[in-house]
């Protein structure tokens, strides 16, 4: 390679700043299709086959399932559309720069390596999915429910082909995330309904009025796996109001809504609540019924689907890892701001694909899904109060920016003292962690305001009479 | 040429979700459905990106 071919894509990568640290001017702007199409590829994504499958072996019932997934799904729009997107169209900034004049630079570094290690670890599940299926020629032996470690070279080597592949198309920018997200929704989506229906005659299934007795006694049977709890309605409801809390109610969000025309463009999240969390994961806990319990993604699909399913796994994994790729390159970009993008974003592929290797996070993945929006929500609680509410009440919003301070003390004690408290619930109580996001948020908005109460009124500038 | 391309796409993902629906009724083979699954991603895949354009941020 010569040296004017290097410096061409060295050039060419620099370009691909993409107003992470600046408002986006208008200019730049998108319209409802390229959001449409953004949330429906990101939700109709290769978690969606191991969420499903593990609330059959929760033992959700059928009819828990349905109602839960309807409220639930519902919630989370109202979320995106009235919590994060007015702020991401108001500041037109990512998170990162807006926590950075809330809370102060060093507080802000804190958050996002937090915030950018929790989505490592999301595009790493998703990394893991789309390796079970580009595995299967090779008779790589995939994970079961039980593993936590790699199972083999093979299988780290696999991880690997996928993860490089990820990375270097999270490197070419978010513009080539879109459109790809664009192009695979259609498709992906309509490979979920048809594997699904393929299967169902081999579950007894072979008129319309056959699919919810079947669905009651075989598939969602209310009976639990071995040494797992037993989820219930509320389970479902919460699990599927809080499966994206980071990124509504946690605000992360704001890095693709600041691109929005208007706040109303968050409801254009309804495309992936209701086409993947709905109908993606009802498919895939019917086709883990149909395979007998396996939870392999890769090999779930291919047995519905052939060739065209496991594709399906390798481009829905695909799809939301890249973006998931993208925003933690944004959140370590911010601490490295001397760093350009696509070498933070290299080194964000590496980490994630290295996390990816450990089944452990795929077979835990509701949990884990749980914990990381609850330990993102209450940043997102003080970004909601500081940025609507803080000049209603009297208060000074981006306190630290007017300050010229580097920790505001009362977002962060409000981050500490609310993940204390829900652990304390958790603890005392025994509230399962996927119930804790909305005591939390409540207690999170709160503190936040009784502590800048306290720090702002001691940081009044002292008048002396003239 | 672009509504060729359309038209290639669209018997893709109908190729995509047809079969299984004839499956369901047990009018055509399990394998020839996912044979046909995989005919309608090459067509969806080698069509689709020349004509679903998207505006530049």
């Amino acid at each position: 390679m010569n040296r004017d071919l290097l410096n061409r894509i060295e050039s060419r990568l620099n370009r691909t700043d993409e107003y992470e640290r600046e408002p986006v001017p208008e200019s730049k702007l998108k319209g409802w299709r390229a959001f449409l199409g953004m949330y429906a590829g990101e939700h109709t994504a290769g978690t969606e086959f191991v969420i499903g499958a593990l609330f059959v072996a929760h033992g959700v019932s059928a009819v828990d399932l349905v109602l839960g997934l309807i409220v639930g799904n519902f919630l989370a729009v109202l979320s995106w559309a009235f919590l994060c997107a007015p702020i991401a169209v108001k500041t037109k900034l990512t998170l990162y720069w807006q926590l950075r004049k809330i809370c102060g630079g060093n507080l802000a570094n804190i958050y996002n390596i937090v915030n950018a290690i929790m989505f490592c670890f999301l595009a790493g599940a998703m990394i893991t999915v789309a390796a079970t299926a580009v595995g299967l020629p090779f008779n790589i032996p995939m994970p079961e429910l039980d593993d936590w470690l790699p199972t083999s070279i093979g299988w780290i080597a696999t991880v690997f082909v996928v993860g490089t592949v990820i990375t270097i198309v999270a490197i070419a920018g978010y513009d080539y995330v879109a459109r790809f997200a664009n192009i695979s929704f259609p498709w992906m989506f309509l490979v979920f309904v048809a594997a699904a229906l393929a299967v169902l005659p081999g579950l007894g299934v072979t008129s319309a009025a056959d699919f919810w007795p079947v669905a009651k006694e075989r598939i969602w049977t209310g009976e639990p796996l071995a040494g797992l709890t037993r989820f219930t309605f509320w389970h479902v409801v919460f699990f599927a109001w809080f499966a994206n809390m980071a990124m509504h109610i946690g605000m992360s969000d704001m890095s693709i809504l600041r691109f929005a025309k208007k706040w109303q463009m968050g409801f254009s999240s309804a495309a992936g609540m209701f086409f993947g969390h709905f109908f993606a994961w009802i498919s895939s806990g019917i086709l883990m019924a149909a395979a007998a319990g396996a939870v392999a993604p890769g090999m779930i699909a291919y047995n519905s689907a052939g060739i065209a399913g496991a594709v399906c796994v390798v481009i829905a994994g695909w799809t939301t890892a890249n973006p998931t790729i993208y925003r933690a390159g944004l959140a370590f970009q911010a601490v490295t701001p001397d760093w350009k993008r696509w070498k933070v974003t290299l080194f964000t592929g590496l980490f994630t694909t290295i996390i990816a290797c450990f089944p452990a996070l795929v077979m835990n993945l509701l949990g884990f899904v749980a914990l990381y929006g609850l330990v993102l929500m209450p940043m997102g609680a003080v970004i909601f109060m500081d940025v609507m509410l803080f000049n209603k009440l009297n208060l000074t919003s981006n306190y630290a920016e007017k300050k010229g301070i580097s920790f505001n003390i009362a977002a962060g004690l409000t981050w500490f003292l609310t993940l204390t408290l829900c652990l304390f619930i958790n603890l005392h109580f025994g509230v399962e962690i996927f119930f804790l996001g909305l005591p939390g948020w409540f207690i999170a908005v709160l503190l936040y305001i009784i502590l800048s109460k306290l720090l702002q009124r001691s940081h009044q500038p002292i008048e002396y009479p003239k | 040429m672009n509504l060729l391309l359309k038209l290639l796409s669209f018997t893709g993902l109908a190729l995509t979700v047809v079969p299984s629906v004839l499956v369901f009724n047990d009018v055509l083979a399990f394998d020839m459905h996912t044979t046909l699954m995989a005919v309608g991603m090459i067509l969806w895949f080698g069509s689709s990106p020349f004509w679903m354009k998207e505006k530049k941020l």
